[in-house]
C-alpha cells in the first residue's frame, strides 16, 4: 500500500532529535502494551500485525506515538482473532467464553520466547532467479496490501550484492495467502540512481528485496 | 476502518472509567518532528491499557507475571551493552571478527545473544573509508538482542524518511560530519535481516581489555549515527 508508513525519501518531517538518557519505556503503559503484544503475538502473523499498523489513517499515524500505534493494532487483532469481542472491550467485562482458547504464555516461557524469536527462513527448495553481481531492476508495482518493496526503490536499477536465502513472503503472508517462501537479496542502489545528482556519487542504499519484486536488467 | 478503530479506542477508554474521550487533536500543537510527548496526555493510554490488560487476564489470555517478566527483560537484560560486548570482542579477537562479518548469527550466539528481532543478523563494518548507517523506512525494525528496543528517534518519521535520501544531513544532526570522500552505505531493514554496525576501533585503545573497550561502545555507534571515541568512556547511549 502506498501509505504514510512508506516514508523513505520524504523531506518534510523535520530534524532528528535524539533524547538524552532515554528510558526503554517512557511510561509504564508502554511496557504493558509491548508485553501484551509479545505475549499474544503467537496468535497472528507478524506481517498481519504490521499491515494492521499500516492501516492507521495517515493523520493519526503521524500523531500517535509508537506504542499508541501498537495499542491500536492490538485492539483490532484481538477482536479479529476472536480472543475478545468489541462488546467486551466496550464494557471492560469478560462476558463471552474464550472460544479462541489460545495458549497462555507462562512466565517460564518468556525466556525461551525472547531467546528464540520466530525465524522467517524456510527450509524449502526455491529457485533463485538472481545471483550476486547481477544487475537488476526493482519492479514497478503498487500493491494495495502489505508490501516490503519501498516506493523509492521501485523501477530503479541496482546490483545484487548477496543472496540471504529463502524467507516467507510478507506480501502474501500478511493477508493469509500463504508463506510463498522465496529468496531475499541484498540489492545495492547507487544514491544517484535513487535521488539524482544531489546525492554524493560514492553513496549507496542497500535494500533487502524478495525474488518476486526483482527483474533482470 | 477508521470509525471502527476510533470506536474501539473510545470504548476501551469508557471501560476504564475515564470521563474524557481520546484527544487526538492536542498533538497538533507539538513539534511535528517529535512524535512522543508523554507530558501532554499521560492518562488516556494508561487507562485504556489498564482496562485492556484486566480484560485479557479475566479471560485467561495473559498472565500478569509473564507480562512483568517481558517488561523486565527488555528494561534490564536485553540492551546495547550486549552489542557493545560483541563489538569489543571483535576488536580484540581477529578470528571472531571474521566470523562475525561472515556468519553474524553464529558469532553473536557465541556470546549468548540472539532471538526475537535478531533471528537473521548481518554485521557491517565501518572503516576509514566506509561508513554504514542503519534505518527502517517502512517500520522500526531494529536488532533487539544486541541493542534492545529502539529509541524514539529511530522510530521517528524524521529519521525514517530522510536517512535514505540525506544520510549525511541526518548524521550532521547527530554531530557527525563525514568527509565527502568517505563512502556512506545506508542499510534499509525492509526484510527480516537485522543490521548491526561494527564501529571503527578508536586510536589510543591498544592497551585496553575487552571490558574497557565495551565501555566505550555506544548504542548510536552501533546504529551508525556516531563514532566511538577513546574519550567517551562509559557514556551512553
Amino acid at each position: 500500500m502506498n501509505g504514510i508508513h512508506d516514508m523513505g525519501g520524504m523531506q518534510d518531517m523535520g530534524p532528528t532529535r535524539p533524547e538524552k538518557d532515554e528510558p526503554v519505556f517512557h511510561e509504564p503503559w508502554e511496557g504493558r502494551v509491548f508485553a501484551l503484544d509479545m505475549a499474544l503475538g503467537a496468535d497472528w502473523s507478524g506481517n498481519a500485525e504490521r499491515y494492521q499498523i499500516e492501516l492507521i489513517p495517515p493523520a493519526d499515524y503521524l500523531r500517535m506515538s509508537y506504542y499508541e500505534k501498537w495499542l491500536t493494532s492490538l485492539l483490532e487483532l484481538i477482536v479479529k482473532t476472536g480472543m475478545v469481542t468489541r462488546t467486551e472491550i466496550e464494557s471492560g467485562k469478560a462476558t463471552e467464553s474464550n472460544t479462541k482458547a489460545g495458549h497462555m504464555l507462562s512466565v517460564a516461557e518468556v525466556a525461551p520466547l525472547v531467546a528464540t524469536g520466530s525465524p522467517s527462513t524456510r527450509n524449502v527448495p526455491a529457485v533463485a532467479h538472481f545471483q550476486a553481481g547481477q544487475r537488476v531492476r526493482a519492479s514497478n508495482v503498487n500493491p494495495a496490501g502489505h508490501t516490503r518493496l519501498p516506493r523509492y526503490a521501485r523501477g530503479k536499477l541496482g546490483v545484487v550484492e548477496h543472496d540471504h536465502g529463502v524467507f516467507v513472503f510478507p506480501d502474501t503472508d500478511a493477508h493469509g495467502l500463504g508463506e510463498k517462501p522465496q529468496h531475499v537479496y541484498s540489492v545495492r542502489f547507487a544514491a544517484r540512481e535513487l535521488w539524482g545528482k544531489q546525492a554524493n556519487r560514492r553513496d549507496s542504499v542497500y535494500v533487502d528485496i524478495w525474488d518476486d519484486h526483482l527483474e533482470a536488467a | 476502518m477508521t470509525t471502527t478503530r476510533r470506536d474501539l479506542l473510545t470504548a476501551a477508554l469508557t471501560a476504564a472509567g475515564a470521563t474524557v474521550t481520546p484527544d487526538f487533536t492536542h498533538a497538533q500543537g507539538r513539534d511535528h518532528d517529535h512524535d512522543h510527548d508523554h507530558q501532554v496526555a499521560p492518562s488516556d493510554p494508561a487507562l485504556r491499557v489498564k482496562a485492556l490488560e484486566s480484560l485479557l487476564v479475566a479471560k485467561g489470555l495473559v498472565d500478569r507475571v509473564a507480562l512483568d517478566a517481558l517488561v523486565d527483560t527488555y528494561e534490564h537484560k536485553v540492551g546495547p551493552r550486549n552489542g557493545a560486548r560483541v563489538v569489543a570482542h571483535a576488536w580484540a579477537d581477529r578470528a571472531y571478527k571474521q566470523r562475525l562479518l561472515t556468519n553474524a548469527n553464529k558469532a553473536i550466539g557465541e556470546l549468548g545473544y540472539g532471538g526475537a528481532q535478531g533471528e537473521h543478523m548481518v554485521v557491517v563494518e565501518n572503516t576509514a573509508t566506509v561508513h554504514n548507517l542503519v534505518v527502517c523506512t517502512l517500520c522500526s525494525c531494529y536488532p533487539w538482542p544486541v541493542l534492545g528496543l529502539p529509541p524514539v528517534w529511530y522510530k521517528s518519521a524524521a529519521y525514517r524518511s530522510r536517512t535514505v535520501i540525506d544520510p549525511r544531513g541526518v548524521l550532521r544532526e547527530f554531530g557527525l560530519e563525514l568527509s565527502d570522500d568517505v563512502e556512506v552505505r545506508v542499510w534499509d531493514s525492509t526484510a527480516e535481516l537485522r543490521y548491526l554496525v561494527l564501529p571503527e576501533r578508536p586510536g589510543g585503545t591498544e592497551n585496553m581489555d575487552e571490558v574497557q573497550l565495551a565501555a566505550l561502545v555506544t548504542r548510536d555507534a552501533m546504529v551508525g549515527t556516531a563514532k566511538v571515541t577513546a574519550q567517551r568512556g562509559g557514556s551512553r547511549p
